[in-house]
Order: C-alpha cells, then sequence, then structure tokens
C-alpha cells in the first residue's frame, strides 16, 4: 500500500519538528476530550445497561490517553515528514477539487471537470499547454460516453 | 460439509462468462496497479467499489480478489527492472532482482518471481479451501463475548504490524472506531455525533471514506514526490528461466508458499510481512549467504512466492470469520457489506455459491497472471512510461464521479475530499490510515458483540475470562498489547523510533 519505500528515505524527507508533532498531539487531546464530553452527553448508562455512549465514551478516553502519550513523546517522535513547498501543490489540488463540488451541483460536471484536469496537467503536473488541453478535453468526452452514454449514471450534465 | 459437492460447484460459477470476464479484468486491473509505483491495491479496489454495485455479489468479489493477488504479480516487475517496488510486498524482491537485472538477467528474475508467485498462489488455495471450512465450522459456535475478543485481537495487530508507530496506529484505530459511531445507535435510537446533520443521520458510507482515506490520499501524496524521473526500464529477453535456477529456487517457493499461507492468516501479517520474513530465513538457512543481494535467485524466488500465497491465505479470516486480516481485506469486507453479504461462519453454508466461486476464481485468476506475466511482460513495461502527471487527474476524476455514482449525491463527494485530506495528513505526520479503515468497518460489530456480552454477562466483564476461547483471545489481546512496554521496561530502549518501513 505504501508507494514507494525506498522514496523514503531519511535524506530524501526531513522530519518534521517538535512543533508539528505538539500540534498533532493536542489536536488528538482536544479531539478525544470532546468526543468524551459528547459521550457522557449521550448517557453511559451502566455496565448490565450500556447506553449509546457507552462505546464512545471507552474508544475516545483511550484516543485521549494515547494523546497524551504522544505530546510526552513529541520531542523524540521522527516519523512525521516535513511540511515544505510542495504541500502547496496539495492546497492547489485540494482547492481544484472543493470547486468542481461546489460547481457539479449547477453547472454539471464537464466543466468543473475539464477545469480540474486542466488545473492538475498543467499547474500541478507541468505538462504542456497542448497535451493539457488535449487530455482534459478528452477525458471529459470519455468520461461523458462512459457515464452519461453508456452507463446513464444520472450525474448532473451540462449538455 | 457434505463432500466436494458445493467445491466443484464453484467451477460452474467461475466458468460463468461474466465471471470469467470479469476475472480477466480484476487481474489485468492488478497487473496494471502493481506496475504503477503509486496507487496500491486498498487504493484501487477503493476507487473502483461504486463499480461494483451493479455486478452480482460474486461477480464483484472476483474483480476485487483478482485486483488484490494480480497487484502481488506486476509489483515484481519494477522492482526487478527499475529497482522502484510498485507494492509494498515487493520491496525486497528489489536486492536480488536488480541485481539480477544488471547482470542481464532480468528476465530470468521475472520468470523465477511469475513461476514462484503461481506457485504460491495455487498451494495457498489448495490449502485453503481445505482449512476455510473447519475453521468456519468452528466459529459457528461463536457468541457475542467470542466476536468481541477476536474483533478487538484484529484491531490491535494490525496496528502493531502497520507501518510507523504503534501509538499512531492504535489512535488512528481509535479514529477508527469513532467515526463508525456517528449515526443512529442500533440498541435504542439515539443519534450521535451528528451535528443534526440530516446526511449524517444514518452513519458514514464506508465507500466515501475508504476512497477518500486510501484513493485520494494517495493521489495527493504522490502529487509532492512527483519530480522523480523514471529510467527507462532495461530490455527483457528469454524470460524462461533454465532448469539449474529452477532446481536452485526450488526450496525458496516450497518455503515461500509455507511462510505466505501462515503469516497471510494471522490478522496484520499480509504479504509485506510474509515477503520480509520468507527473504530472512532464505539467506539465514542458504549456505552461502553472501550470495543475496548481489543476485542469488533464491532472493526473488522466495518474497515473490510468499507474498502471493500470504495474499492468498488472507481471505480466510475474512471469508469464515468475518475478520479482515489487512487494510485491502477491509475494503473487500466493505464491498461484501454493500452488496447484502455478511462475512462469516455462516457464508460456506448458506452462501457456497460465492464462497466457492470466490474462492475457484483464484485457480483461474493465477494461471491468467502466468500466461500474462511470461509472455506480456514487455506491454506492462512499456505502461511505465505514462507519466504520473497524465495518470493523476484522471484517477480523480475517476474517484470523484465515481464517489456520486454511489448515493447519487454531492455530500458523498465532500467527503471524499474530507477524507483524502485526512488521509493525506495522516500519512504525512506518520499515521498509516489502514488501522483507521479496518477499525472502521469493524466498529458496529465490536460495539454491538460488547454490548450484548456486556447484557449477556450481567455486566460483570471477568464475564469474558470465563470462557475458553474469548478468554484465550484476550489473554492474545494482552499480552500483545502488553509486550514492546515490557520489553522496554526490561531491555532497555535499544532501538529508538526510527523503525519505519524497512523492518
Amino acid at each position: 500500500m505504501t508507494a514507494d519505500p525506498t522514496s523514503s528515505d531519511p535524506a530524501e524527507v526531513p522530519s518534521a519538528g517538535s512543533v508539528t508533532n505538539l500540534v498533532t498531539a493536542l489536536v488528538l487531546v482536544g479531539l478525544g476530550a470532546a468526543a468524551f464530553a459528547g459521550s457522557l452527553a449521550l448517557g453511559v448508562g451502566s455496565a448490565a445497561r450500556p447506553g449509546p455512549g457507552t462505546w464512545p465514551m471507552l474508544v475516545s478516553g483511550v484516543l485521549t490517553a494515547l494523546g497524551l502519550a504522544l505530546l510526552a513523546l513529541a520531542r523524540r517522535t521522527a516519523d512525521a515528514e516535513r511540511f515544505n513547498r510542495s504541500g502547496l501543490l496539495v492546497l492547489g489540488a485540494v482547492a481544484s477539487m472543493i470547486v468542481f463540488v461546489a460547481l457539479i451541483g449547477t453547472i454539471g460536471f464537464e466543466i468543473p471537470a475539464a477545469v480540474l484536469a486542466f488545473i492538475w496537467l498543467r499547474l500541478l503536473g507541468g505538462e504542456s499547454w497542448r497535451l493539457s488541453v488535449v487530455i482534459s478535453l478528452g477525458t471529459v468526452a470519455a468520461f461523458y460516453l462512459i457515464f452519461v452514454g453508456a452507463l446513464a449514471v444520472p450525474i448532473p450534465h451540462l449538455f | 460439509m457434505d463432500g466436494l459437492s458445493p467445491v466443484l460447484g464453484g467451477f460452474d460459477v467461475v466458468l460463468e462468462p461474466v465471471n470469467l470476464l470479469y476475472c480477466l479484468i480484476g487481474v489485468v486491473i492488478g497487473m496494471l496497479i502493481g506496475v504503477l509505483p503509486g496507487l496500491g491495491p486498498a487504493a484501487t479496489i477503493a476507487i473502483l467499489l461504486p463499480l461494483t454495485f451493479t455486478l452480482e455479489p460474486v461477480t464483484a468479489i472476483i474483480m476485487l480478489a483478482g485486483i488484490f493477488y494480480g497487484a502481488q504479480y506486476g509489483g515484481t516487475i519494477t522492482s526487478v527492472l527499475l529497482r522502484l517496488p510498485g507494492e509494498a510486498s515487493s520491496v525486497v524482491t528489489v536486492f536480488d532482482g536488480y541485481a539480477l537485472t544488471r547482470q542481464g538477467r532480468a528476465g530470468t528474475a521475472l520468470g523465477i518471481a511469475a513461476i514462484g508467485s503461481f506457485v504460491g498462489g495455487t498451494v495457498s488455495i489448495v490449502v485453503l479451501s481445505i482449512v476455510a471450512p473447519i475453521v468456519a465450522g468452528f466459529a459457528l459456535d461463536f457468541g457475542p463475548p467470542e466476536y468481541t475478543a477476536l474483533a478487538l485481537l484484529g484491531i490491535l495487530l494490525v496496528a502493531t504490524i502497520s507501518n510507523g508507530g504503534r501509538i499512531k496506529a492504535v489512535i488512528a484505530a481509535c479514529l477508527g472506531l469513532l467515526l463508525a459511531t456517528v449515526g443512529r445507535d442500533g440498541f435504542v435510537s439515539a443519534e450521535r455525533f451528528t451535528f443534526e446533520s440530516l446526511s449524517l443521520a444514518d452513519g458514514l458510507d464506508f465507500v466515501p471514506l475508504a476512497m477518500g482515506l486510501f484513493g485520494l490520499a494517495e493521489i495527493l501524496y504522490a502529487l509532492e514526490e512527483r519530480h522523480r524521473a523514471v529510467s527507462a526500464p532495461a530490455k527483457v529477453t528469454n524470460v524462461w528461466p533454465s532448469r539449474a535456477d529452477l532446481r536452485q529456487a526450488g526450496g525458496a517457493i516450497g518455503r515461500g508458499s509455507i511462510i505466505g499461507f501462515v503469516l497471510g492468516v494471522l490478522p496484520g501479517g499480509g504479504a509485506v510481512l510474509a515477503s520480509l520474513a520468507a527473504y530472512a530465513i532464505e539467506k539465514r538457512r542458504s549456505r552461502t549467504p553472501e550470495r543475496f543481494g548481489q543476485g542469488a535467485v533464491e532472493g526473488v524466488a522466495a518474497p515473490e512466492t510468499a507474498n502471493n500465497a500470504a495474499a492468498t491465505s488472507s481471505f480466510i479470516p475474512l471469508l469464515t470469520l468475518g475478520i479482515p486480516a489487512n487494510a485491502t481485506m477491509a475494503v473487500i469486507f466493505g464491498a461484501l457489506l454493500i452488496q447484502g453479504v455478511t462475512p462469516g461462519p455462516q457464508l460456506v453454508t448458506e452462501n457456497p455459491e460465492l464462497f466457492w466461486g470466490v474462492i475457484n476464481s483464484m485457480y483461474l485468476g493465477n494461471v491468467l497472471l502466468l500466461i500474462m506475466s511470461i509472455p506480456l511482460v514487455g506491454v506492462f513495461v512499456r505502461i511505465l512510461r505514462v507519466r504520473p502527471a497524465i495518470l493523476a487527474p484522471i484517477t480523480v476524476l475517476i474517484t470523484l464521479v465515481g464517489a456520486y455514482t454511489v448515493n447519487n449525491s454531492t455530500f458523498d463527494i465532500a467527503l471524499v475530499i474530507a477524507f483524502g485530506v485526512l488521509g493525506y495528513l495522516m500519512k504525512k505526520l506518520g499515521f498509516d490510515p489502514g488501522p483507521l479503515v479496518l477499525a472502521f468497518v469493524l466498529g458496529s460489530l465490536l460495539e454491538s458483540s460488547l454490548r450484548r456480552s456486556l447484557l449477556l454477562f450481567d455486566g460483570d466483564p471477568t464475564g469474558f475470562f470465563t470462557r475458553g476461547i474469548s478468554g484465550t483471545l484476550l489473554a492474545c489481546f494482552i499480552a500483545v498489547a502488553l509486550l514492546p512496554a515490557a520489553r522496554s521496561v526490561l531491555g532497555g530502549r535499544r532501538r529508538p523510533a526510527k523503525e519505519k518501513e524497512l523492518v
């Protein structure tokens, strides 16, 4: 499942600083505590008559405890990767997908899909203008034929 | 079990043209994604889940299983030719496989790997056919306490053996269990963690979760490191290994089959661990261990045999106990649930055509893969020339549009994106998303078994230990949970946290 272990060579991927590790641990502790409080509000019941909150309470208790353990170990953790400039590519990718979801309901999937493919090819992938245009239009055409034409999936479409 | 008739009936199922076709599609896709570094089998199966909705359950699972074991074959090709393991389970093949390529014997390495994979897979299917019904028969008596213990142990083992730190893996599992509680409570109709959202009232769907955490997350993660150029693969000539090579590899293939089968059955074991263990054992028992890494044929044969044997045998816990042994099995578990089939001990008797159809399809799939991987190696190698920058947007669109088609809802696309971002962050921060997905899948089973057990025991948790099987399983659970802690207290921390991928 992991893509390519040779690339996780420590020399290539610098590990994150302890600030990242501290923030991660704090977020987990916060999440665990919030879920714990939520479980209590749902009603915990007793061991003989467990309520809807019993199980989430147990799990979020363990989660909070482990989050605290991570917090204690934050300075010695070395398995997180540093966020660097190539992370901007991911931000751009996520933004393009959010635009895709926001638009698909109103103007159909064709234009958002073509724009998304173009952004990924030209801006994120660094392909040439011509190739990017051809592939993004080609992909949308193929999707149209498969999903709208052949499978008749009720996906919102413009044409 | 009344003899062989259901087993043979399974072949009738396999030989239906539709199933044959989807078996072929599955192994070809598996081989393709195995060749392409990046998307693994779990991600691919997750992305293709929407496609399986229109299929019969047997057909769907035959195809998904084909993707899984096909990927084991495909992963070898890039390991041997390019020093790039297409799959984590082919990492150790790199050492001797690439050494052989540099000596101009790439064909030998690929041929041995294909034959080893075939033998390992086939041996594993035969043993699976014998063992699975026995395990299922045994498990029919399992009650809620046994399932509670089994699910707990399964999740813990998967978390223990996953990539990255143990604490982080268990945290991921806890997140999965919490996400599984979202929605209406099955016992009393209370709404939990829905934040008054109508879309969340029925709980989170497995498909967008798996598509996001496995599929989209891997694509996003790969975006960052795509600048690594892929060199042109070496020319492959003469794929048939010589008799001397075969004789040399024979023992390794035999031992690899057994190691692979055994490790595949264990939760958390699976193909990756099996290939590592088989390689280590060959190296240790060899009289000339210095040859390993310099192009030893056994060094290719053992891990490739073992990973395929393990891929096959990891179906046992899923099909007989209803407990997925690894992340890919968790996705196949989800696919079965969507089809309205609950995997478990009753599957063999209640749904024999599904059970035996899927198992017997693996014989056929392995034959297809052997045929494809020896003469068609050149074709698959050519696929490596397609740049990831071109494949990524197409895969993303397939994922997003596919997510929509499941329930015809844009909310599902949004969920996929949200889980994709979560998965990306998890991978960056050293959390393996595998335990999360596995725990999510087992979450409701675990909770309902626990609550039923507590009702059964009248609230007394020691009841778990008074029953033989659940007591033993829980003792194992405690041992696995406490062992590393005990070891670090007794032996001091000799090895600090730097213990990632390569063991």
